[in-house]
């Protein structure tokens, strides 16, 4: 009989690398009535090992995570680290702990990986013999490397070289020993292999084929001394092994599982294990005697092994091992048969010695499809032959054409019509053209939207350029003739409008409307233009050209809340406030029963004003010095700092000063969206710069340059922009920077959607902005200064012009009145607005 | 339905009050009207309820003015719904309405019928 519904499932997963996690991940979304618990050895949740070499470019070990401890905390996910699995009591269906901790389980998942293959040479177990695996690994490295001047990788495969590259930028001399004849000889052939080698040499890596270590003993310019089988020997400072992966599968030969040939628990095409209650997933598994070791094919068999417990069960049937990588800046591909081994197979060559670059393709003997290929020094066609490969395309009559460098005309590119539906476009996240195509159907209709819909090149990126052309090749198929307008009463883009008020020296609404567009305008378009022509001629926004333009935030300068009230948030620069200052703003609060909290950005909000009251509310803020805050526009928000060098014993730079800085000059600039900023003492980062539009921390040599970073709904660490640059550069590049983006982006867009839309990414914005590339900085740096000169006190403003204060009447015709529906209610002894209930309440009993 | 009365025009307040292209608010027997000023429409003022009802606030005469397809609209500042200024429908959801009220400019002086 057939189990129905059972209570609830116990799930324990062994491991929590990337596959683990992603076994959890799926499982989540199942909604399925389950009870996971998760065992890792390592003392983090799953981080992001594909990028692990990034750790020693400054990544944290937090920015390579993949999940918290909250996130499974919130998911009602029971999590253990740092304690290992021992033991798998198969009949108890039960796994114990090294600590000793008993969990039992109706299914168990082996997630548990590889580790790295340490061959048994007399003295590899020396101190400074280590490995390239796990964060902790690369914490050892590093400290190996302090002081130390040579360093050697054994194994010349991609990791050995990813590794070498490693030791390099940490300023050691760096040598890769390999025994085989050639590098990467998984991936490449000899041919490749060769273009590889002669391209690391020359970027100062040294290379040692066909070399074995007899042993490791002390050293004597260095602290160890490798002696090869030949007599010839290398001293160095430490020794990374790199020399292959081994299943960690002691569980399941200790409880009597299957386990493969080289290794690996046996799973089936459902990824479980001969015990039909144990799955294996990820590098621990061996299916069909094969180890697939990257992270593409895991996170499959994890989608596979999740499915068992659905109605819709899949299956694995291996994956495609190719890959493409910058291997110490060179490019590197390999795909399918890249040796030409498949009977029959004829293949074509090119080797340019001088440019440095090696292609290579296998083709069956019919000559109609691709079986394989191999390229260095210029991964171009890797795309178009991937997808020849992969979806059994039929080979163009002259297949060398592929790799031919582009005389006239280029090689043909597979378009994306060409494609089936089946294609993989991205493989991460096993992404196929059909299911971009059913997105977009389902009204999907820009590459963002698809991103975030399908998660298609949110893995590792390298499909990014494909989707594009696919995403752009389908919506134009439709006719969306990729409708950027901004609304029904402009046919552009804000972009395309800024750049018209900016050329044509348009100043205000009406003027644009008549000359580009129709209709009277509304609430996008009013707004997107008030934001505009505010950053273009910095007018005092209440001017009565403009006031009906704005927002009712920024018409009132201040933040409308769900009761029709106001909040009032004064500017404190980088969160500096004298105590006269603050007693100011308690009195201000209590004078007009206002409901105050801290803000997330250093100051102070104070909730619950009328807008009759606000005139002279601000009266008094602006005697006591105080400055509106832009709380309400999409503006400069605030410039976040931590006390930095002045107190704080870490400090390197005075960062309040900077902050303060930062926040005076940028204030009251006018942006597509709103703009934050933070400022840090030192690399612990106390003002968490990472999270803001552009963050600054301090160095031992000046600042470093964090841009397009975000909180809010979709968190988005900053990226490292430039290092160690004066305080003179960095305003120069922030200024270059906030003006790029405010001329570029689109209506609401943040900084950190604006990157991500950008062709190009980061390294064009340094083009743009540091190297000049469109001749473009002075402009916008001058256009920064008529910004920063042609500041106003919106509220300063304001307040000196009875005209406009009339404004701020609740009533034209009973200035005294104040509106009866809003009613507040007291908790935790302030202010708050009544909800539905209580305001009954209160009115019956007023009536 | 509208009960046919004789019209009875309230002084409300001067043109000058008004902000050209935006609203502003006035108390009317105890209620509250948005009132709204676009020199470049025939006519050129419009009154509505001040109260937004999917919001719950008293916000319109706070929201942008303009157009969607040609009809004369107020957009809620508080969550965008547009509210004709002609017919005090709401353009998103059939059953959300506003009252409409009669305003006319007398010289510079602005009238509202009771
Ligand atoms: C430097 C480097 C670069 C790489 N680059 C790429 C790349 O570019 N592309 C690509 O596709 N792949 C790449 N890989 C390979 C990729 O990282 C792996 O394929 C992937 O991490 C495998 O995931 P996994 O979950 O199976 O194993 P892992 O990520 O290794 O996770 C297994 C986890 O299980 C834990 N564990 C083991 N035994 C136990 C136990 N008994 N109890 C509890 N926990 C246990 C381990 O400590 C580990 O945390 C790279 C790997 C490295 C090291
Ligand atoms: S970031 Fe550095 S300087 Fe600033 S408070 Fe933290 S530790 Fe101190």
């Amino acid at each position: 009989m057939e189990k129905h519904k059972v209570a609830t499932q116990k799930i324990v997963v062994v491991g929590n690398g990337m596959v683990g996690h992603h076994y959890v991940d799926q499982l989540l979304q199942q909604n399925l009535n389950v009870e996971i618990t998760v065992i890792g050895a390592e003392p983090r949740p799953a981080y992001d090992r594909v990028h692990l070499s990034e750790f020693f470019a400054g990544k944290k070990p937090e920015e390579l995570a993949l999940t918290t401890r909250e996130f499974y905390h919130d998911n009602g996910v029971k999590a253990h680290f740092g304690d290992a699995v021992k033991q798998i009591l198969r009949e108890e269906k039960a796994v114990v702990t090294a600590s000793g901790r008993r969990f039992d389980y109706d299914k168990l998942v082996l997630a548990t990986g590889s580790y790295p293959f340490v061959p048994p040479i007399p003295g590899s177990s020396h101190d400074l013999c280590l490995t390239y695996r796990t964060i902790d690994d690369l914490g050892a490295i590093k400290h190996a490397a302090e002081g130390a001047s040579v360093g050697v990788v054994v194994g010349g495969g991609l990791l050995g070289l990813e590794c070498a590259n490693a030791i390099k930028n940490l300023g050691l001399e760096a040598h890769v020993v390999e025994f085989a004849p050639g590098l990467m000889g998984v991936q490449l052939d000899e041919g490749g292999s060769k273009m590889l080698r002669r391209k690391i040499e020359a970027l100062g890596v040294y290379i040692h084929t066909s070399t074995g270590t007899r042993e490791i003993v002390a050293g004597d310019a260095c602290k160890l001394r490798m002696n090869f089988g030949d007599d010839k020997h290398l001293e160095t400072d430490m020794i990374v092994f790199s020399a292959g992966i081994r299943p960690y599968d002691q569980l399941a030969r200790d409880c009597g599982l299957d386990v493969g040939e080289r290794g690996g628990v046996v799973v089936d095409y459902h990824c479980r294990t001969t015990d039909s209650d144990i799955f294996a997933i990820g590098e621990c598994a061996s299916y069909g005697n094969f180890i697939y070791g990257l992270v593409a094919p895991g996170y499959r068999m994890a989608e596979v092994a999740v499915s068992q417990l659905t109605d819709t069960k899949s299956v694995f049937k291996g994956a495609d091992m190719s890959t493409k990588l910058k291997l110490l800046g060179v490019d590197v591909g390999s795909i399918g048969d890249s040796h030409g081994r498949q009977e029959g197979s004829i293949s074509y060559v090119f080797s340019d010695e001088r440019e440095e670059i090696y292609k290579r393709i296998n083709i069956s003997a019919d000559g109609k499809t691709l079986l394989g290929a191999v390229l260095v020094g210029d991964c171009d066609d890797y795309d178009t032959l991937l997808q020849y490969f992969l979806n059994g395309i039929e080979l163009p009559a002259s297949p060398e054409s592929l790799i031919l460098p582009s005389v006239a005309g280029g090689a043909p590119k597979l378009g994306p019509a060409a494609l089936p539906l089946a294609a993989t476009i991205c493989s991460c996240h096993n992404v196929s053209k059909g299911s971009i195509v059913d997105a977009i159907d389902a009204g999907c209709c820009s590459l963002g939207d698809i991103k975030s819909s399908t998660k298609a090149s949110t893995g590792c990126g390298g499909c990014s350029a494909l989707l594009k052309s696919v995403v752009d090749y389908e919506l134009e198929a439709r006719g969306v003739s990729v409708d950027k307008s901004i609304c029904e009463h402009f046919p552009y883009t804000r972009q395309e409008i800024f750049h018209l008020c900016k050329v044509n020296q348009i100043r205000t609404f009406d003027e644009l409307l008549e000359k580009h567009g129709s209709g009277k305008g509304c609430e996008i378009c009013k707004p997107a233009a008030a934001s505009i022509l505010a950053s273009l001629w910095n007018d005092y926004v209440l001017k009565d050209k403009h006031a009906g333009l704005q927002d009712t935030n920024d018409r009132f300068l201040a933040n409308m809340q769900k009761d029709g009230t106001y909040s009032v948030v004064p500017r404190i620069p980088g969160g500096e406030i004298t105590p006269d200052k603050l007693i100011v703003l308690g009195q201000v609060g209590k004078k007009y029963g206002l409901y105050t909290k801290i803000t997330g950005g250093q100051r102070v909000d104070l909730f619950g004003a009328h807008m009759s009251d606000l005139p002279a509310i601000w009266k008094e803020l602006v005697d006591a010095g105080f400055e509106t805050g832009h709380a309400y526009g999409k503006a400069l928000r605030t410039v976040k700092s931590c006390v930095g060098s002045t107190w704080c014993r870490y400090g390197v730079q005075d960062s309040v000063t900077m902050a303060i800085y930062i926040e005076n000059r940028y204030k009251g600039l006018r942006s597509p969206h709103k703009l934050k900023s933070a400022v840090s003492g030192c690399t612990r980062e106390c003002a968490e710069a990472q999270s803001k539009d552009f963050g600054v921390i301090a160095t031992e040599n000046g600042w470093n340059l964090y841009l397009c970073g975000n909180g809010g709904m979709k968190p988005r660490h900053a990226d490292l922009f430039a290092t160690d640059i004066d305080d003179e550069t960095l305003i120069k590049y922030i200024d270059r920077f906030l003006m790029f983006y405010v001329r570029t982006a689109d209506r609401l867009q943040r900084t950190s959607v604006w990157l991500e839309n950008l062709e190009g990414g980061l390294d064009y914005l340094r083009e743009v902005i540091v190297d000049d590339k469109l001749g473009l900085c002075a402009e916008l740096e001058e256009q920064m200064n008529a910004v920063v000169g042609t500041y106003q006190c919106e509220w300063k403003t304001t307040i000196d012009d009875p005209e406009k204060l009339k404004r701020f009447r609740q009533f034209v015709n009973a200035p005294e009145a104040k509106d009866s529906n809003v009613i507040f209610v007291e908790e935790r002894g302030q202010l708050r607005p009544a909800k539905d209930e209580e305001r009954l309440d209160i009115i019956a009993k007023s009536a | 339905m509208k009960v046919l009365k004789a019209n009875q025009w309230q002084p409300l307040c001067a043109i000058s009050d008004l902000v050209e292209n935006a609203g502003i608010c006035a108390l009317v027997d105890g209620e509250q009207v948005a009132i709204f000023y676009l020199p470049a429409e025939i006519p050129r003022v419009y009154a509505i309820g001040n109260h937004d009802p999917i919001g719950k606030a008293n916000v319109l005469s706070r929201g942008i003015v303009g157009d969607i397809k040609g009809e004369l609209v107020v957009a809620s500042p508080l969550y965008k719904q547009h509210f004709s200024l002609l017919t005090g429908k709401c353009l998103e959801d059939d059953s959300a309405s506003v009252p409409v009220y009669e305003v006319v400019l007398d010289g510079d002086k602005v009238l509202i019928e009771v």
